[in-house]
């Protein structure tokens, strides 16, 4: 049976030695030019590392910009609806009382706790849609084998070109990262 | 830290270099990360057990408080008629107000591009939802049958009745859940790179396990930070109108009512400022202690704190704007009972507690015109206390004083809280500061991975030359332009 927590640990393509190669770069600035090299190389399952998020780097890169802001406005909406639905039903349905004759669907009276689900609403969407996005929680990872990668919280910044993508080759690919200025390149195992 | 002397803080504004850096003494992303990861990983400190075990005892206090107020019943406030509301509500609508001021540094400021807010936006999200979690306390025990607190949610009951949504009462009891949930989210999305920083720290396998658990395995992969940043924005766009609503909200159980005193549409705007003059007050008083302790005065720079006060300085004066408008408004209004509501509020019987609050809120902030003033920590530290107790007294007289003397005079009455009202009110500040002791004690109390972001090492065109506009001086490295 598959185990139920399985998606705590990446899912790496079989038969693998390495799981890729690792590069650690000396400052942001060194790590934004060798970006610019690793996509103009034509790498394109590969990432960088950063204790902190570096201003442009997605450029350098060359990622497409995130998809949040369209889960968010679908969430946000739906829990605004909620909350507009759910006073309707609660005065017009479940329990209909007569307020001094004002009518029973008086909806400028609803706004408040309507904008206040939608917050909520938009807001749940951000949190999880992120984690979501970044298949996160994901407990185990190959590159947390290797303990040059604990600076990566600290001030290490690194690349990484995965074995799975199609231009990668251990010996050719080490020799890149250290031509694009890495200070220390290493092999990680599958794992 | 030894050798901080006042030439070597940064609080001058240079006008040919831009502006001057955030964090000072040669930091570097390895020595801020020290420098916040320490206070975690040493030996807890003797001093941090004389803040906790007090504040521990507090909040016994503020057990055995609620428990006899559950046993024996609302009996034991000093509430009566006329006034219904006594401490609870003014605690209430006090503990919200302090929680103010973390969402408004990591919200608005983060959407301003304010950059210094980096170093103090984690202590104040905390302190936010501590102060979120006190104030949910008292509507809670407020009730009376406690054991019924749930019909004030939208969920069936025994009777079939649903709560009223037309209720500003209502509407508060979403606000201010929701406020608390939002400031988790918002204050947990921060912590997880910097839990991430902790455990790659840890050496114990318990902490590592722990922090690990909590860190999601994150790995500062670039592809995740452009989701996470993009989280971060939009949260920070979504809180910024909530946190204005919150006590917009609970200005309203007020405002919508027909008392004198209360009945006024100056309510929404006047009760913001004041949170956020209120909880900048406790941030002050917070960090003024907190960098002292754990040794983060180049992190927490005396330009933080300045601009802290100055924030006060302006809120304090909104606030006394807004006192000044309600006499206007009574007086222009020509309702003898809101005239008279207002003149017994200076006059009156509870005189000494509205005094108490001008002095307090309006008074005693001018002091910070002065740079001397903002720059100093005894005054900072005294200042954010006043200004503290002025804004309790300011929702005292509010509830107390508008109440105390109703449209009946023969149902006029003096307010007296009891002793465990009293016990009530200082043990929810046991549950604040034993909270606030246990997140120095077990996170990050600074954003390290924001913190780093406004080093200039930590931009990729960092040392490249550029051109800095003539007429731009402000222009930090960000703004200017790469050649």
């Amino acid at each position: 049976m598959r185990n139920p927590l399985s998606f705590l640990v990446p899912e790496l393509p079989e038969g693998r030695e390495h799981y890729g190669a690792l590069g650690r770069f000396a400052d942001a600035r060194s790590l934004y030019r060798a970006c610019e090299r690793v996509r103009d190389a034509g790498y394109t399952k590969w990432d960088a590392h950063t204790p902190f998020p570096v201003h442009g780097l997605e450029r350098a890169m060359g990622l497409r910009s995130s998809p949040l802001p369209f889960v968010v406005l679908a969430t946000g909406l739906g829990g605004a609806a909620t909350g507009m639905l759910l006073q309707w039903w609660v005065h017009t349905q479940a329990y209909p009382l007569n307020f001094s004759g004002k009518p029973t669907f008086s909806w400028p009276a609803f706004v408040p706790v309507t904008f206040e689900l939608g917050v909520l609403g938009a807001a749940l969407g951000a949190v999880f849609g992120m984690f979501a996005l970044n298949k996160l929680p994901m407990l185990h990872h190959p590159l947390f084998t290797s303990e040059r990668f604990e600076r990566a919280s600290d001030d290490g910044l690194f690349i990484s070109i995965e074995s799975w993508d199609p231009k990668f080759d251990a010996q050719g690919t080490t020799a890149f990262l250290s031509e694009i200025g890495a200070l220390e390149v290493e092999l990680i195992a599958a794992s | 830290m030894a050798g901080l002397e006042q030439a070597d803080d940064n609080v001058f504004h240079d006008p040919v270099q831009g502006r001057a850096p955030l964090i000072l003494g040669g930091h570097d992303f390895r020595s801020i990360t020290e420098a916040v990861a320490e206070p975690l990983e040493s030996k807890t400190p003797l001093g941090w057990w004389l803040f906790f075990l007090p504040s521990l005892a507090l909040l016994a206090m503020f057990g055995v408080s609620i428990g006899w107020l559950f046993w024996e019943g609302i009996g034991i406030w000093g509430v009566t008629n006329p006034i219904g509301w006594g401490f609870a509500i003014v605690n209430f609508v006090f503990w919200v107000g302090i929680g103010h001021a973390g969402t408004l540094i990591s919200a608005i400021l983060f959407l301003l591009r304010q950059k210094w807010r980096t170093s103090i936006n984690r202590a104040a999200e905390a302190m936010t939802l501590f102060a979120v979690m006190c104030a949910l306390v008292f509507p809670g025990i407020h009730v009376g049958r406690v054991w019924v607190a749930y019909w004030m949610m939208p969920v069936p009951n025994q009777m079939s009745m649903w709560p009223n949504f037309r209720s500003p009462l209502m509407w508060d009891v979403f606000a201010v859940s929701i406020y608390g949930t939002v400031s988790l989210l918002f204050w947990y999305v921060g912590l997880v790179p910097d839990l991430a920083t902790i455990r790659d720290r840890a050496k114990a396998k318990i902490p590592r396990l722990v922090y690990g658990m909590f860190a999601l395995g994150w790995r500062g992969s670039q592809r995740h930070w452009l989701h996470y940043e993009r989280a971060y924005l939009l949260l920070a766009g979504l809180a910024t109108p909530l946190v204005l609503s919150v006590h917009s909200v609970v200005s309203m159980d007020f405002a919508v009512s027909q008392l004198p005193g209360w009945h006024t549409t100056i309510f929404p705007p006047y009760f913001v400022a004041g949170a956020i003059f209120s909880g900048f007050a406790m941030v002050i008083t917070l960090m003024v202690i907190c960098r002292k302790a754990f040794g983060m005065e180049r992190i927490i720079t005396m330009r933080h704190l300045e601009n802290m006060a100055k924030i006060i300085l302006l809120t304090g004066m909104m606030v006394g704007y807004a006192y000044a408008i309600e006499f206007f408004v009574a007086w222009y209004s020509g309702n003898p009972y809101e005239q008279f509501a207002f003149v017994n509020r200076v006059f009156g019987p509870y005189a000494w507690a509205y005094w108490i609050m001008v002095s307090c809120n309006v008074f005693i902030p001018q002091v910070f015109w002065f740079k001397k003033a903002r720059t100093s920590i005894p005054v900072l530290f005294v200042i954010s206390i006043f200004v503290n107790i002025g804004m309790w007294f300011e929702r005292f007289v509010i509830v107390a004083s508008s109440l105390h003397r109703d449209f009946l005079p023969g149902s006029w009455d003096y307010y007296v809280p009891t002793r465990w009202d009293v016990m009530t009110l200082v043990g929810s500040f046991g549950l604040f500061f034993t909270m606030f002791c246990l997140f120095v004690r077990f996170l990050p109390m600074v954003a390290i991975a924001e913190v780093k972001t406004v080093l200039p090492a930590a931009d990729p065109h960092d040392g490249e030359q550029r051109v800095v506009l003539a007429g731009a001086p402000g222009r930090d490295h960000q703004g200017a332009l790469a050649t």
